[in-house]
């Protein structure tokens, strides 16, 4: 337990850690003390003066980012001269700002918007001509719009100290000061720039492929993990219209701190893919046919009982462990089978430097190592493709779930009697399929991802569900109490959790609401001790 | 001697030789009394040397006015880190031209001052950071450098008391912000002139993250003298809170401008008419900065009874700073000259702090305005309201150091602002 300091502030009496910044420890309090160049991340030049308060007995206003807590301390957020102070630091501030919200895409999330609002002056004394720096491409997804910056330098310190490849620079000085990126070189060449639009308090640093899409206020935030690699990185998803717009980063200090790789944030717009089976089908005799759920279960029960013992199943890791689970609960029912599930994985991982244990993975799939807990097992090459053979030849009946078998041809002759597709995508093998069970995709449902590193994390439905789609856990499950004869199926994404807990000895111990927002280890009793 | 002028009334301590061109060589130094100062600190302990410049009452000569003895035992005893001391050769305040004169004339003099310096503090390195366009006084120090080093007076076994020190003349790139103490050390070790924020202070965590002391040329060279004569010696001369002598960098509307070496406590009045020889054509005073340019601006008024002092231009409403007396005669349009050094400022600031970056140019915008004559009154008092908001707020005084002068001027000379505003209106152009 680390020595105490009591200090007051605002008179507030509160004892933090020694060491403590007063910021941090205002912050502890739920007092907000403004500020720009501080960033919990990085490092604190204590530059911006916007977080400047009043300590009694210090001659000058003092940077609350940098200078720590003392025993006795008294410290005055909202004192008349800290106050006129911020007020005045904020007026300089818009001395050249363009003030073009109405067209800036940082507007809604602003910190000089909120600040100014919060403690500006109404109206503005400047008859001076504004300072015109325009725009700049810094290279990949970055674009500068050099009239708002506030010279933080926040994306500075993030290239220095995080990704540890100095990208970018203040160039000049006093007010002529601007960040660039050296002669030829820019953003492209970094693998975790986006983070710079993502710390920038203000519209300098935005990102050009959410260019004037959508405008903040419009945007619902669902907190959820990154499906691109198995680093399991948080992030928080903005949808609008039913569709994700951008991939921001939500602070977790066991997986990614503040940060996501360009790859994780890039890719998301094969989350919006639109080509959905939206409802389920049932094949008879030649022709399929949409079909209601309960039909449709109950024909694949009977098929099922029918067939026990001779079922293989393709999974795919971009599924939560709820659905990979009730795979294998099936098939341990019907009298097992392999379960075999293919994943992508490129040559090298993309470390940030600054950050211990940050990487964009080998493994592009949020939960191979959740498929490999479950007992899954991992064929094909490292395109994903391949290594259906087994499957293929198989002559009974063949589960897929999610996995769309892309590079299979559309006239591919499977020799399984019963082709089952569990699937959120249209695919091919819907042509041969005598089951087509719409099912919902990770970011439709609640479930859960477990990282390379064994740690379990939830998600959170972020947009709606198409057409009938349910959780594949859902499906199987109801499926696998009829195959039971009658056990109660599963209701609740915790039960389907639960059975995996059960079931799986790494997750002993956890349990689903314990999770909360930030995960917990698998093996690790402490991490899920109740108190 | 003095250069270029100089006057019975002065007391050449460290200002002897300027002028003399053969007290530039070691040869030429060691024959006019050089490096015996610290052959003599050699001989006793590190302690001692400190105690004697404490006794002095020595006061750093850059502008702040630190007692140097105080600021030299600061430094850690513990020394298994190096310890370096830098000198601030970055002379860049306008008005003021001392440090170049001695580095110029009196090198080893300098030299030697680093020398006992290092040896005080228990420093192994000494740096001399020199201001990036004194292109003849760098070249006369490096020649006198490697004549040092050749003489065994700097290196390995200094003087043969088994001490080692180094010394390396670093050049800067002439920004003016380099001359603050963490900026320069920031420059230094090849970064952006930005300088940091304190705590921890140099003696702690200062050039290379390791303890340093910073003095200026000025201090450094009344070193020598001090532990060649004894502290109180030096006290002789000067007041009880501003011992010694200083040289007086005097500038602007007099007959015969240069430094003058004079005790502290020197009479401004007499320091305009009597050393530097009056106003030419008899024209009367108008203001005096007193302390280069960033210190407020004194009326003819206030120097009438000015002591040149720390304590004595503090109570007559300004600061000695590093005593750069710039003389303005009545001819003088102030809120041009007002306009020039803000203008000097918004050109220097690193850019890091708001209130700097944004304020100084935004106030130099605003008083050239006025001198179009597109001004209101009312632009006097977002002046002083802008100047209020740049004073206390930033990680240096540069930000300081504008308001001084634009809020001074306004108060003492609103008349000629109110002038400027009323012909523009007259003009009709505001």
């Amino acid at each position: 337990m680390a020595e105490n300091t009591t200090l007051t502030i605002d008179g507030d009496k509160i004892a933090v850690p020694a060491g403590t910044t007063i910021l941090q420890a205002a912050q502890s309090i739920g007092k907000e003390i403004s500020h720009y160049c501080y960033h919990p991340g990085l490092s604190s030049p204590a530059m911006c003066r916007l977080c400047l308060v009043e300590v009694e007995g210090a001659p000058k206003l003092l940077p609350s980012c940098t200078t720590q807590v003392a025993q006795d301390q008294v410290v005055f957020t909202k004192s008349e001269k800290a106050q006129k102070m911020r007020t005045g630091v904020l007026e300089f501030y818009l001395a050249n700002h363009p003030l073009d919200c109405p067209i800036c895409d940082q507007s809604g999330e602003c910190d000089l918007q909120d600040y100014v609002f919060a403690e500006g002056r109404e109206h503005g004394r400047g008859h001076e001509p504004k300072r015109v720096l325009g725009r700049d491409d810094f290279g990949g997804d970055v674009l500068f719009y050099g009239d708002r910056c506030v010279m933080c330098t926040r994306c500075v310190r993030f290239m220095d100290e995080m990704e540890q490849n100095s990208l970018l620079a203040v160039v000049e000085r006093g007010d002529r000061s601007v960040i660039d990126t050296f002669f030829e070189s820019g953003l492209e060449e970094a693998n975790w720039a986006g983070n710079v639009i993502d710390i920038c308090p203000v519209g300098a640093l935005v990102s050009k492929d959410f260019l004037h899409k959508a405008r903040a206020w419009d945007l619902e935030h669902t907190p959820s993990i990154c499906p691109n690699c198995s680093q399991g990185c948080n992030i928080d998803l903005h949808t609008r219209d039913n569709l994700v717009h951008r991939i921001k980063p939500r602070h977790n200090s066991e997986v990614n701190g503040h940060w996501i790789c360009d790859y994780g944030r890039g890719n998301y717009e094969w989350l919006n893919r639109g080509d959905r089976v939206e409802a389920p089908m049932v094949r008879t005799t030649e022709q399929i046919e949409i079909t209601s759920w309960n039909n449709a279960i109950e024909s694949l029960a009977k098929c099922l009982e029918a067939k026990k013992g001779d079922v293989r199943a393709v999974v795919s890791p971009f599924w939560p462990n709820e659905d990979l689970f009730a795979v294998v609960n099936l098939l341990d029912v019907l009298g097992g089978g392999d379960v075999v599930y293919r994943s992508a994985k490129t040559e090298e991982e993309l470390i940030l430097p600054g950050f211990n244990g940050l990487a964009r993975r080998r493994d592009l799939a949020p939960n191979v190592r959740g498929a490999d807990l479950i007992g899954c097992s991992r064929v094909g090459d490292d395109y994903g493709r391949g290594g259906l053979e087994d499957v293929i030849n198989h002559t009974g009946v063949i589960l897929v779930l999610g996995d769309p078998l892309e590079e299979i041809p559309e006239d591919l002759e499977f020799k399984a009697e019963t082709i089952v597709y569990l699937g959120a995508y249209i695919s091919s093998v819907m042509n041969a399929a005598d089951f087509i069970l719409p099912v919902t995709t990770s970011i439709q449902q609640e479930g859960t991802f477990t990282n390379h590193n064994g740690r379990v994390q939830r998600l959170w439905p972020a947009v709606d569900i198409l057409g009938a789609a349910r959780p594949a856990w859902s499906v199987l499950g109801e499926l696998t109490a009829i195959l039971e004869g009658g056990h109660p199926s599963l209701s609740k994404v915790d039960q389907a959790f639960q059975a995996l807990a059960n079931r799986v000895s790494e997750y002993a111990g956890i349990a689903y609401e314990d999770l909360g927002d930030r995960g917990a280890q698998i093996n690790d009793t402490i991490s899920v001790m109740k108190d | 001697m003095g250069y270029p002028y100089s006057h019975d009334q002065e007391v050449p301590i460290i200002s002897k030789y300027l002028g003399d061109p053969e007290a530039r060589t070691l040869e030429g130094w060691k024959a006019r009394g050089g490096y015996q100062a610290l052959e003599k600190a050699l001989e006793i302990s590190p302690e001692d040397v400190i105690e004697i410049v404490k006794d002095s009452g020595l006061r750093g000569r850059g502008g702040a006015g630190f007692p140097t003895g105080l600021k030299w035992s600061f430094m850690p005893k513990d020394k298994s880190r190096p310890h370096y001391l830098l000198c601030n050769a970055d002379e860049s305040e306008p008005g003021t031209f001392k440090d170049r004169e001695l580095i110029r004339w009196v090198p080893h003099l300098l030299i030697e001052g680093c020398l006992i310096g290092a040896y005080a503090i228990g420093a192994d390195h000494v740096y001399i950071y020199c201001r990036g366009e004194f292109f003849e006084a760098t070249q006369v120090l490096a020649r006198a450098v490697e004549d040092a080093y050749s003489a065994g007076f700097i290196g390995n076994n200094v003087m043969g008391s088994g001490k080692n020190i180094d010394l390396t003349v670093h050049v800067g790139a002439g920004a003016y912000i380099c001359g603050e103490e963490t900026g320069l050390m920031n420059s230094l070790e090849g970064r952006r002139g930005e300088p940091r924020v304190k705590p921890p202070f140099p003696a702690a965590v200062g050039a290379f993250g390791m303890p340093t002391t910073i003095n200026n040329v000025e201090t450094l060279c009344a070193v020598p003298p001090i532990v060649k004569n004894g502290g109180e010696w030096y006290r002789q001369w000067g007041t009880e809170k501003s011992p010694g002598t200083k040289l007086f960098c005097v500038s602007g509307h007099v007959n015969k401008p240069g430094n003058y070496e004079l005790p502290l406590g020197f009479p401004l009045h007499k320091l305009i008419y009597e050393i530097a020889g009056g106003i030419p054509g008899d024209r009367s005073l108008k203001a005096v900065i007193p302390g280069g340019s960033s210190v407020p601006i004194l009326s003819a008024q206030e120097c009438e009874n000015c002591e040149l002092s720390y304590e004595g231009v503090e109570e007559a409403g300004s600061m000695l700073g590093c005593a750069s007396v710039i003389v303005m005669d009545e001819s003088t349009d102030i809120v041009h000259q007002v306009m020039r050094m803000a203008a000097f400022y918004a050109h220097e600031s690193c850019g890091q702090c708001t209130p700097c970056r944004e304020g100084t140019s935004w106030v130099t915008q605003i008083l050239k305005r006025i001198e179009d004559g597109r001004g209101t009154e009312e632009d006097l008092t977002t002046l002083i309201d802008l100047t209020d908001q740049m004073v206390g707020t930033t990680i240096c005084v540069l930000s300081d150091s504008v308001a001084a002068p634009v809020q001074s001027s306004i108060v003492k000379f609103k008349d000629e602002y109110v002038a400027m505003v009323r012909r523009g209106e007259k003009l009709g152009i505001t």
